[in-house]
């Protein structure tokens, strides 16, 4: 077998393909990493970043398509084998293990790490690492990754994924590394990165501050449903036509129907958040978008709303918000309940009398809403899982729209949900808002996002535009979503 | 630097501060404890309490909890005092089988993504009944070789208190220094990490309760040592002993915090509550409920001591 030569890629992914239910995660991507280079990765939500980093580094074996190391095409590709072919990835929620110390964390991450004298040989590596990548930190190497602050944490993830200690690091994935640093860390991480490639290394960059993919990369992929929209060199490329290449075909102005709630006095209202950017408020009867790329804080602003608008320890009498959750089952279903309990429970003070529940009425309210929303079954009273997603989806919306609450607020209710149940999704939630009532509507689709009236765009957890009538485009939501941290 | 005021430091910090606190007060109330006798006899019945207390540890340091604690300890103690007496081959491996029972557990639980508390609850029933079906009525007899090793008496100091502090310091280095204890803690800590670090979590629960499964022998050892026989309800309290123990040495039931040296001290704590009763001249009866009082009276404080240590950080 003659060596590799030096012209071959670190790892080539040929026409990846992957979906999830109904979902195409990745339609038929080629994407090769040259070694010495540095290739940024940009795509608004549901883009196929995540995929692709996943397929690189092991986590998701591909539907279709090859995977081929430095130039020999490999049958099993797993977390193994990339790890000891110098595959490592930062990944953007923090991984650390909270009740292990920094060493014992590298441990962990490296494991040829043991023996007599392991501590000491992780410690100094680690610790060597650290101060290489970020001269002037203060991070002992003996503390508890759990008394760490979110920035140091991301410091040690990052060091001990370029630690050498059995093999070469051939490629890091860096997804969103600079989120949780400062602009001065931030620097010094994107300093070492390029002298990391100048010694040969590869690094896939995620981030969504352009400016940043702008200068630290040689070449710029940019993915949409999926697909890679273009591929080119970063110097071909500037901070407007990224933004644009990443947007889709430009249509013609939709048929989208223009309502401007008159600004009277607001239902709902919150203040900025971490006092940045723009205040938050809502009108009787608009649908509200919180748009912006995934975990910028569109979550959090919405919990924040429920947790304020509901009784602390008791339940008000007409609650003012009701919450149609995102994920359907970490906190959407009940799974052992029936079609009905699940639709009801929100409503059951209503329902009841001295702390009985009256069936009938129960049951006219349910098949009211089973026929308002189209609930897909023959009898109510089979479980909730026996529904399709979709549908599991619809009863979880009739649960928030059965309570009197003026105010509904949606956090990525559609996701997972196929296009029909979406449509019809939309139509209800239009003829609910017409009679007056208040949506604010998280998704991560852009189609959704420009249904609404009014858009709140959200950049590193505060709303940096908001967008009304015509001003609701893609572009323009793409454009706020990507501005620099600056703004 | 080494900044030795650690969490970790603070929460061995306060079930030592417990246990001095009541030693010092039985030694008022009776100061003959003070003595290589006395202290023997305080803390003889604690060893078998320790090495049980500390299988608990293992297991809860990868986020489950084994309810079958005390009835395999039983069945440990019904093997020893028949099996391993009269048979020493067949009692070897019995325990032996044992352990790879434990192992086949942690590998069922994991696969299957069954609550441990279930799987372990159903297997007390399965110990327990060995366990009588083996001795139905109390009897047989402690291996000669280990009686005569728990009542020897070494110079100096007395066996229970070298044997506490040996479990404590092996266990140390097993869990919180070795490389493989690293692995098995972060487990517990982060899950998802260690998979995606290319760690198998198959074996490593296996071998958490491997692991937990031969200390949890050990116990029964001890403990047939100590009492000559056995029986098949000898050790039923080590099940809720053993998970006190370790809450009080400062483990908790989630994220692979747990402290041997804590746990061992944690079993010592419970033991001596019990001779604290008797000399202040209370029925035993109310020994599971002082032993309550005592786990409230230490969780409150740690919980206070974590609030300070909060509001210090954001000061």
């Amino acid at each position: 077998m003659t060596m590799a030569g030096p012209q071959h890629a670190v790892i080539e992914v040929t026409d990846a393909k992957m979906s999830f239910g109904a979902v195409k995660a990745l339609d038929g991507i080629t994407l090769a990493i040259q070694p010495g280079e540095c290739v940024g990765l940009v795509g608004h939500n549901g883009a196929g970043k995540s995929t692709i980093v996943n397929v690189v580094n092991g986590g998701l074996t591909l539907h279709e398509g090859r995977i081929a190391l430095g130039g020999q095409p490999v049958d099993k590709y797993n977390v193994k084998v990339a790890r000891d072919h110098g595959v490592r990835c930062v990944f953007q929620e923090l991984s650390l293990c909270p009740n292990l110390t920094v060493t014992e964390n590298t441990r962990i991450i490296h494991s040829s790490l043991s023996g007599w004298g392991w501590r000491k040989r992780a410690s100094s590596v680690v610790r060597a690492k650290l101060d290489e990548i970020f001269p002037g930190h203060h991070i002992q190497v003996g503390a508890l990754v759990g008394d760490l602050t979110i920035s140091e944490k991301q410091m040690v993830e990052i060091a001990t994924a370029f630690s050498e200690i059995a093999q070469k690091v051939r490629l890091v994935i860096l997804d969103e590394p600079t989120s949780s640093l400062d602009a001065s860390l931030a620097a010094q991480l994107l300093k070492y990165v390029r002298a990391f490639i100048k010694t040969g290394g590869s690094v896939i960059l995620i981030s969504h501050i352009l400016g940043e993919i702008l200068s630290t990369c040689d070449r710029i992929v940019v993915m949409k449903d999926g697909k890679v929209v273009a591929a080119r060199p970063s110097p071909e490329f500037t901070e407007h036509s990224l933004v644009e290449s990443m947007g889709s075909v430009v249509k013609g102005p939709s048929a989208r129907p223009v309502r401007d709630i008159s600004p009277g006095t607001p239902v709902l209202s919150a203040a900025r958040r971490r006092e940045q950017g723009l205040p938050f408020r809502a009108h009787k009867g608009e649908i509200i978008g919180l748009a912006g790329l995934g975990g910028h804080g569109q979550t959090e602003t919405l919990t924040d709303i429920y947790l304020r608008h509901s009784g602390n320890w008791l339940r008000e009498q007409t609650p003012k918000v009701a919450f149609v959750a995102g994920d359907r089952r970490l906190n959407g279903v009940f799974p052992l309940w029936s079609i009905i309990k699940n639709m009801s429970i929100s409503h059951l003070a209503d329902l009841s009398t001295k702390g009985l529940i009256h069936r009938q009425d129960e049951m006219k309210l349910v098949e009211t809403w089973k026929a308002k929303i189209e609930v897909r079954t023959k009898n109510v009273e089979n479980t909730i899982l026996s529904l399709s997603g979709g549908n599991q989806q619809k009863v979880l919306f009739a649960r928030a729209l059965a309570t009197r609450a003026d105010v509904v607020l949606m956090d990525d209710p559609t996701r997972g949900v196929d296009i029909g149940t979406k449509q019809e999704v939309y139509s209800i939630l239009r003829s609910e808002a017409d009679k007056g009532r208040t949506f604010i509507w998280y998704s991560t689709e852009m189609d959704e996002i420009c249904l609404c009236d009014r858009v709140y765009v959200f950049n590193n957890g505060a709303i940096v535009a908001e967008l009304k009538g015509d001003e609701v485009t893609e572009k323009n939501i793409l454009a706020a979503s990507f501005m620099g941290a600056a703004a | 630097m080494i900044n030795w005021f650690t969490r970790d430091a603070a929460r061995l910090l306060i079930p030592a501060l417990s246990l001095t606190v009541l030693l010092l007060v039985i030694f008022y109330l009776q100061p003959r404890a003070m003595s290589y006798n006395g202290l023997n006899l305080l803390f003889n019945l604690a060893v078998p309490i320790a090495l049980a207390t500390i299988a608990q540890m293992l297991i809860m340091t990868v986020n489950d909890l084994d309810l079958s604690m005390g009835t395999f300890v039983s069945f440990v103690a019904c093997v020893v005092a028949t099996f391993l007496n009269t048979n020493p081959l067949l009692g070897v491996a019995i325990l032996a089988a044992s352990i790879v029972v434990y192992a086949a557990l942690g590998v069922l639980i994991h696969v299957r993504n069954l609550p441990s508390i279930v799987v372990t609850l159903g297997m007390s029933f399965v110990w327990g009944g060995l366990a009588v079906l083996i001795l139905p009525a109390p009897g047989g007899q402690s291996p000669v070789w280990l009686r005569a090793f728990m009542v020897s008496k070494p110079p100096l100091v007395p066996l229970a208190i070298i044997a506490s502090i040996l479990i404590a310091v092996v266990a140390h280095l097993l869990i919180m220094r070795s490389s493989l204890g690293v692995v098995l803690r972060g487990v517990g800590g982060n899950l998802r990490s260690v998979e995606r670090a290319g760690w198998s979590i198959v074996r490593a629960r296996a071998t958490i309760y491997a692991l937990a499964a031969l200390f949890a022998i050990l116990a029964g050892l001890a403990l047939v040592g100590l009492a000559t026989s056995a029986d098949a309800n000898i050790a039923l309290r080590y099940t809720l002993l053993s998970i006190a123990g370790v809450i009080l040495g400062g483990g908790e039931f989630v994220g692979g915090r747990v402290s041997p040296i804590g746990a061992v001290i944690g079993a010592l704590t419970l033991t001596l509550a019990g001779s604290f009763l008797s000399f202040l001249r209370i029925s035993p009866d109310w020994q599971i409920g002082a032993q309550g009082m005592i786990l409230i009276v230490v969780l409150a404080l740690r919980l206070l001591f974590n609030r300070l240590e909060k509001q210090r950080k954001s000061a």
